[in-house]
């Protein structure tokens, strides 16, 4: 789960992470207030969305699209241009290189006081799975988009494992700091604010956290300037706090109704709608429907215990998408039995008029009774008997493939 | 032979008083598994199934002399769980196998518990959120998960996989070409889990009833790319491996909290390459993995 920069900036300044003052606007006149509140006279004002990528990104009217301006984050110096970029922004659309061509609509401002850069740095926290301990990761090429600078100049990331059994120490958060060239005041101020963010990491249950830049002002102090924070959402059971964070304007509607039944959904560009229980199954089903010339339009796993009235949620769900030209079931049943399958299978077929093609392929816990069902119904469902058969069956069906 | 866990091991239960705990255990029985108690704190004293509920796994293996434990215990208690699984067999018999099945463990909850397992040099950890592990016997045998039992028998195939339904897959694929299997492990689709690859591999190889084996793999991290650098190395026995995900959009986690591409790394083509790399015969459709399997047995003599 993701939230926004001026969220995140939030949870920083309360876990005692240098930040610049800043407040968060949904409106041109909050803006204008903001700027006079805060008392700089330079400020940044930076749009809010989930994505990256947000100073080289474009703004456009959503209606006409037309281009409204460069740069989703603006620099301004003065109440004017304050007025100027907040308007251009606000109810807009912004389109990056992590939005894709449709863009996000920018409904939230984040106004932040100015200051003296002297060095720009980069800062991240996450899980190492490899290591299976919290990484930092810090490089002197702040700004930069850091997988060029991983690629192109690897000597300049700095990495350190957290023994989970030690914690983060003394000599860790030195090390790093003079690996950055910091000394004196700034390596304080740097060893300082990395015990507070990597305490807030863990008491968040982050699964990473992002600052690009981490910057050395000229007082010599290490201020956060952008802040990427998301969490971990097997643990949202112990944050009831994240559903106030939660921006569900940045989530598939599809994808949170989904999630709500206990199915996992995600929406692709194909024709093809999958039905599968077993995210690894779901993923090959998806693989070799596209290696016999299909595209999938969606992964949907079920999980291991779907019973009818999840079946039919999962169809009609697939069947929202106008794109949907076929549906392919693909079920290896273990501890869900083929049976209930074909049941829901049919009523779910039923009940929602389905009019396109259906191939179902069962395996598994008593796939003979399901088989007997299917093929005893008068409903137009195609069987196969394995996973190659049913892609193949479904691209012909349709009318794709080579 | 097969690895870590024998057709007859003695098994607990963690959390086998709760629904789902309860209703695998049955399964686990009714496939011939040697359960031997289960634990549930405050629930001790008690019988179900016909064995033992104790309140804590050192009072559990002190009783049972257990040999493994399967977890199912819920998310917020799992990684306490295992800590405590760890714990008791380090202390009471100084080795012991621990299957966790649980689904959704906060990640850094499992970081505290790989270590805490992995600072126990003869306790093993598989999963979390993994189907388990199955060695089919001659009758029988020992499941230790959710795996469906019957579709599986004795025989010479290791299959090691990260997905559930998928391993079954591989499971019948074995079978589709007459092939039983030594021992099958589902090692988990999570960011951070306790055995890998790697284990399984070098177990398969210096096992003398495995003869051939199976991977599976999928999108995310690169355990896949470093598995097969290590068995280029060190497997002397025919390898065939299959890669979910190949049409897996970057950034879109699909299903498993670890399959995810990100920052353009950890994508099945990469993780074929590799297996193409150390000789691994790779199968792009998991319905062709029993004839990739033939071959390769035909091509080492065994078939």
């Amino acid at each position: 789960m993701n939230i926004h920069e001026y969220q995140g900036k939030a949870l920083l300044k309360d876990a005692g992470v240098p930040v610049l003052e800043g407040v968060h606007c949904t409106s041109v006149s909050e803006a204008l207030a903001a700027y006079d509140s805060l008392g700089s006279k330079v400020v940044a004002v930076k749009s809010q969305i989930h994505a990256g990528g947000r100073g080289k990104g474009t703004m456009y009217d959503p209606q006409t699209r037309e281009e409204v301006m460069q740069g989703g984050v603006k620099i301004a110096f003065s109440k004017d241009e304050v007025e100027t970029y907040a308007t251009n922004i606000l109810g807009n659309l912004l389109v990056t290189i992590q939005t894709g061509d449709e863009g996000k609509i920018v409904n939230n401002l984040y106004i932040e006081s100015g200051c003296a850069i002297a060095h720009e740095y980069y800062l991240a926290l996450l899980v190492d799975r490899e290591e299976k301990s919290v990484l930092i990761m810090a490089s002197t090429e702040g700004g930069m988009d850091i997988e060029d600078v991983a690629h192109n100049t690897p000597e300049k990331i700095h990495k350190i494992n957290v023994d989970p059994n030690a914690g983060l120490l003394g000599f860790q958060k030195r090390d790093l700091g003079m690996a950055l060239g910091l000394s004196g005041a700034a390596l304080k101020s740097f060893y300082k604010m990395l015990g507070k963010m990597y305490d807030m990491f863990v008491q968040q249950d982050c699964a990473m956290v992002e600052i690009n830049p981490l910057v050395k002002t000229e007082d010599d102090e290490i201020v956060a300037l952008d802040s990427k924070i998301s969490f971990d959402e097997n643990a949202e059971f112990r944050h009831k706090e994240w559903t106030e964070l939660r921006d569900l304007t940045e989530e598939e509607d599809v994808e949170i109704r989904a999630k709500e039944t206990g199915l996992s959904y995600v929406k692709l560009d194909g024709n093809i709608g999958c039905l599968v229980n077993g995210a690894g199954l779901a993923m090959a089903t998806m693989d070799v429907i596209k290696l016999y010339g299909g595209e999938p339009a969606n992964f949907l796993d079920v999980g291991g215990g779907a019973d009818e009235e999840q079946v039919k949620t999962a169809f009609s769900i697939i069947l929202e998408d106008p794109n949907v030209k076929g549906i392919l079931v693909n079920i290896f049943g273990g501890i869900m039995r083929c049976d209930i399958i074909a049941r829901g299978v049919i009523g779910a077929t039923q009940s929602l008029g389905l009019d396109v093609p259906l191939v179902v392929r069962l395996a598994g816990t008593n796939v003979e009774e399901g088989k007997a069902i299917l093929a005893a119904s008068d409903l137009n469902i195609h069987p196969a008997d394995d996973l190659a058969e049913g892609a193949q069956k479904i691209v012909s069906l349709i009318g794709g493939g080579e | 032979m097969a690895i870590w866990i024998n057709e007859d091991a003695k098994v607990l239960v963690q959390g086998i008083t709760g629904k789902q705990g309860m209703f695998h255990a049955g399964k686990m029985v009714e496939y011939g598994t040697n359960l031997v108690g289960g634990v549930t704190p405050g629930k001790g004293g008690q019988e179900v199934l016909g064995v033992p509920v104790f309140n804590s796994m050192i009072e559990a293996i002190t009783e049972t002399d257990a040999d493994a434990t399967v977890i199912y215990v819920p998310p917020p208690f799992a990684g306490e769980a295992i800590i405590e699984a760890a714990n008791a067999f380090e202390t009471v018999k100084g080795e012991g196998v621990i299957v966790c099945i649980t689904e959704g463990i906060p990640t850094l909850d499992m970081v505290n518990a790989a270590a805490y397992v992995a600072n126990r040099a003869n306790v093993r950890l598989i999963g979390p959120n993994c189907p388990g592990i199955i060695t089919p016997g001659q009758t029988g045998g020992a499941k230790l998960g959710i795996m469906p039992g019957h579709i599986h028998a004795k025989g010479r195939i290791g299959i090691v996989s990260k997905s559930g339904t998928l391993t079954y897959e591989a499971v019948a694929q074995t079978m589709s070409i007459d092939e039983g299997q030594s021992t099958c492990i589902g090692i988990g689709g999570d960011p951070v889990n306790g055995t890998g690859f790697i284990e399984c591999l070098e177990a398969f190889e210096n096992d003398p009833q495995t003869e051939a084996i199976v991977m599976i793999g999928e999108i995310g991290g690169n355990a896949e790319q470093e598995a097969a650098a290590w068995a280029k190395q060190n497997c002397s026995k025919p390898i065939v491996g299959f890669v979910a995900g190949a049409t897996a959009p970057p950034g879109k986690r699909m299903g498993h909290a670890g399959a995810i591409i990100s920052g353009g790394k950890g994508t099945a083509e990469e993780k074929f390459e590799a297996f193409e790399a150390a000789g691994i015969a790779c199968a792009r459709d998991p319905s062709e993995l029993g004839q990739v399997l033939l071959e390769s047995l035909k091509k080492a003599g065994l078939r």
